[in-house]
């Protein structure tokens, strides 16, 4: 029997995936025996969500965009007349043999899945689909077979380094917790995914949340742990709802709880909801607001692995460093070092966004190029677009320029361009992004965000954003690309976390990159990329206008004018730069330059 | 109403740890944080009240003031900020005369800002309440409010007993 499965991720539901799925619903009510209907995690092609997948014998056929009446013509002449819609309608197959067709092939061809090896093909809400995928295997291999010594052992050969965005080796990070003798030991999982632009840790637990929590008892048996928590963030709720239904279903199934697989192991988990604070992803912070209190960081040593959550010893890691470890258990360390490079093992998950043709979540071995990632993976620019930079590691990153796009990404070569490798997030940019501006963006995020304890963070990112708030303005000074990078050193070195010691990366990098773009703001008053709108003249593109009327009827300095189904003309002299001109129009026929 | 915010302290089982839980409860049952939740929790865990206000101040999704009966979080994420969203929350702030933080007049809309709702590759998003709607242009944005604020005059014509 053919099986439908629709993909109801965040990102699919918003796109419309649960109408269709009531649309699938109905038609199936009514044709009984005709199929199964399932529901999927993203198997990562946001940008063609909905997503309908037609399952039969081993051959899976992808359908893209997917809204209700197609839905329907999907059911009537794939499910019941046999007939697949033409080549061209469909975005991915893979045939029983192994060969793989349809327009969107591309996008899968460069990916190696490890972390996402179940995202988009199981349902994550039946622990049956995820023991038949191979999983719980790795827990019980490791229970029965493995000694928490050799465990450790594996992970250390793997080269598994942590996924939340320095790097650390985690069989090391490992032993360093089973090293201490307590009491009570603590896992905890760092589910907090504060890039804002980065969604990797959430289509994981939305898609997979077993894989996420078989690692953590893994873990829990390496370290000598028998509770766990994790800590994800406030904005995720189908990712907590999709975690609790998977805690139940493994306490049922005897993986989670006492004895577990009769092996004389005990370990439980907890989920605690974070409460938007960007700061609290750093682990002493996440172990502050665990215990209840403000999420402040403290200082290191001690390190978490002789005290962290309520003082005992505790190892975090990140929901994809963790994603990985039943794999590496299950099929081995020489496995998994197979792919990546030198120092950097394994494989990495992204999610491409912005200026991307093809927004997505993608998985590909470490030192896969920039470019293979923004072009052979992500389909080049939106729109036609030119490629201007990737913006990797958020607030704590950089832009790297598209001349460096064939930089590897990986541990090494990152960094290296003055970038971190982050969690993931890699936010594409072509020449309408004004690179000033963004640098501006992070730094009233890192500013908002700052605990407050160090003054260099709290009151030296507020100084910096208010340099670059007035060169955005047209108020540069010629000393402020000085002030910027001698105060953007300074903070580095007297922040106490993570947060403030990365939080100059966004400017640092652009003022290593783009000068010329900060000397134009400051020295010309002019923005190259036509964004800042106080360097910019306003404008109506003739061949967009209608002559509606509505932006002059809205501008409050009365600076439009023209005649009904004529072009309007605005008049620079008298215009104020509110902008109300540019939300009005419904043709996009206003412009700045 | 305080019966039924008891009852979810239920789930208090004296374990540290749990004023942010708590405090969950409490905004997912009022929409916001009022005195008498925060003097309630004070009193069953012995926290400070002081020191509950100082939790509720440092994180961002905890409110003291409530909000709309829509509230709106247009996300400002780096994939939406590079994909219009300034433009996206200033047609909002123009199309319902308030600024980000406030409440219209008729307690209807709520505005705040967030940063990656998770679906990046339909920047620019918002959310309303539980909905996320993406792709969006300001024609398309205007259109969307006026459609919602109909409808809501619609429910409250034929809904008027329910006295909000
Ligand atoms: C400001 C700040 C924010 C952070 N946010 C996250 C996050 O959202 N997710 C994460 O896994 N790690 C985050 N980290 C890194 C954690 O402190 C920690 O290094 C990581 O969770 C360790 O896991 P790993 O070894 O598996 O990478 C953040 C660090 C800092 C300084
Ligand atoms: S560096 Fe900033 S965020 Fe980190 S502890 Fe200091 S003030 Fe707080
Ligand atoms: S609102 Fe747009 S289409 Fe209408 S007159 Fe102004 S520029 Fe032209
Ligand atoms: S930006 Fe404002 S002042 Fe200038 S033309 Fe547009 S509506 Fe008028
Ligand atoms: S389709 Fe799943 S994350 Fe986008
Ligand atoms: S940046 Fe807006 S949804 Fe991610």
């Amino acid at each position: 029997m053919k099986k439908v499965v629709v993909g109801m991720g965040t990102c699919g539901m918003s796109a419309g995936a649960q109408a269709v799925y009531d649309k699938l619903q109905d038609l199936a009510a009514g044709t009984p025996g005709a199929c199964e209907l399932t529901i999927s995690g993203c198997i990562g092609m946001c940008y063609a969500e909905p997503m309908v997948e037609i399952r039969e014998d081993g051959s899976r056929v992808f359908y893209g965009n997917v809204t209700p009446q197609r839905a329907e013509e999907i059911f009537r002449s794939h499910v019941q007349d046999d007939e697949p819609l033409t080549e061209d309608e469909i975005v991915y197959l893979e045939k029983a043999d192994g060969t793989v067709g349809g327009t969107e092939a591309a996008f899968l061809a460069q990916q190696q899945r490890i972390v996402l090896r179940n995202c988009g093909t199981i349902n994550p809400e039946s622990i049956e689909d995820y023991e038949n995928a191979g999983g719980y295997r790795g827990l019980r291999k490791a229970l029965l077979e493995m000694t928490p010594e050799g465990i450790i052992q594996e992970m250390k050969d793997s080269g598994l380094r942590g996924r939340g965005g320095a790097g650390f080796p985690t069989g090391l990070k490992w032993s360093f917790t089973a090293g201490h003798e307590a009491d009570r030991k603590y896992v905890v999982c760092n589910a907090d995914e504060g890039d804002p632009g980065a969604f990797m840790d959430r289509s994981v637990l939305e898609g997979d949340p077993h894989a996420v929590l078989e690692g953590m008892i893994i873990c829990g048996r390496a370290v000598g742990s028998d509770f766990g928590y994790i800590y994800c963030r406030a904005e995720y709720p189908l990712a907590v709802r999709r975690l609790n239904m998977a805690i139940d279903a493994a306490r049922e199934k005897g993986y989670l709880g006492e004895n577990i697989l009769e092996s004389g192991f005990n370990f439980d988990v907890k989920i605690r909801q974070g409460a938007g604070a960007f700061v609290c992803g750093e682990e002493t912070a996440l172990f502050a607001s665990i215990e209840g209190k403000r999420g402040m960081p403290r200082i290191r040593p001690p390190f978490p692995a002789e005290k962290g959550l309520w003082q005992k010893p505790t190892n975090n890691n990140n929901v994809e460093t963790f994603a990985n470890v039943a794999w590496i258990i299950d099929r081995g360390a020489a496995a998994y070092a197979s792919f990546g490079t030198e120092k950097s093992k394994g494989t990495k998950v992204f999610a491409l966004a912005g200026k991307t043709a093809h927004g997505g979540l993608v998985e590909v071995p470490m030192g896969t190029t920039i470019n293979d990632l923004v072009f052979k993976i992500g389909g080049g620019i939106k729109k036609g677009g030119t490629f201007k930079a990737v913006q990797m590691g958020g607030p704590s990153g950089g832009c790297i320029p598209a001349a460096l796009g064939d930089t590897p990404v990986d541990f090494e070569n990152i960094p290296a361009t003055g970038a971190i490798m982050g969690s993931g997030g890699m936010v594409v940019l072509d020449e309408s992004t004004c690179m000033v501006e963004m640098a501006r963006f992070f730094l009233e995020f890192t500013q908002s965000e700052s605990c407050g304890k160090c003054t260099f963070c709290r009151i030296g990112t507020l100084r910096m954003f208010e340099i670059l708030e007035r060169i955005v303005n047209g108020e540069g000074q010629p000393d402020d690309i000085d002030k910027l990078s001698s105060l953007g050193g300074q903070i580095k070195e007297a922040s106490l976390c993570g947060l403030g010691q990365t939080a100059p990366n966004p400017v640092l990098t652009t003022l290593r990159y783009y000068l010329d773009e900060y000397r134009a703001h400051i020295e010309d008053k002019s923005c190259p990329a036509g964004v800042c709108t106080a360097l910019v003249d306003f404008h109506i593109d003739p061949e967009k206008c209608t002559g509606c009327g509505l932006c002059a009827k809205n501008c409050p300095v009365q600076a439009i004018s023209g005649e009904p189904k004529k072009v309007y003309v605005i008049d620079n002299s008298i215009c104020t730069k509110c902008n109300r001109c540019v939300t009005s129009c419904s043709f996009d026929a206003v412009y700045k330059r | 109403m305080s019966d039924n915010f008891s009852f979810q302290l239920w789930r208090y089982e004296g374990e540290p740890g749990e004023l942010i839980p708590l405090l969950q409860s409490a905004q997912n049952h009022f929409g916001y944080i009022p005195r008498r939740a925060i003097r309630y929790i004070s009193g069953v865990t012995g926290i400070p009240e002081s020191d509950i206000y100082g939790v509720i101040t440092f994180y961002s999704q905890f409110r003291l003031r409530p909000t709309g009966k829509l509230h709106i979080r247009a996300c400002d994420g780096t994939a939406c900020h590079v994909s219009g969203s300034r433009l996206i929350i200033e047609t909002i702030e123009d199309e319902l005369g308030i600024s980000v933080g406030d409440t219209t007049e008729d307690g209807l809309f709520t505005l705040h800002t967030v940063a990656c709702i998770g679906c990046c590759s339909l920047a620019p998003v918002i959310m309303i309440n539980d909905e996320t709607h993406g792709n969006l242009n300001p024609a398309s944005l205007r259109k969307l409010l006026r459609k919602i604020r109909r409808r809501e005059e619609r429910t409250e014509v034929t809904a008027s007993s329910h006295g909000r």
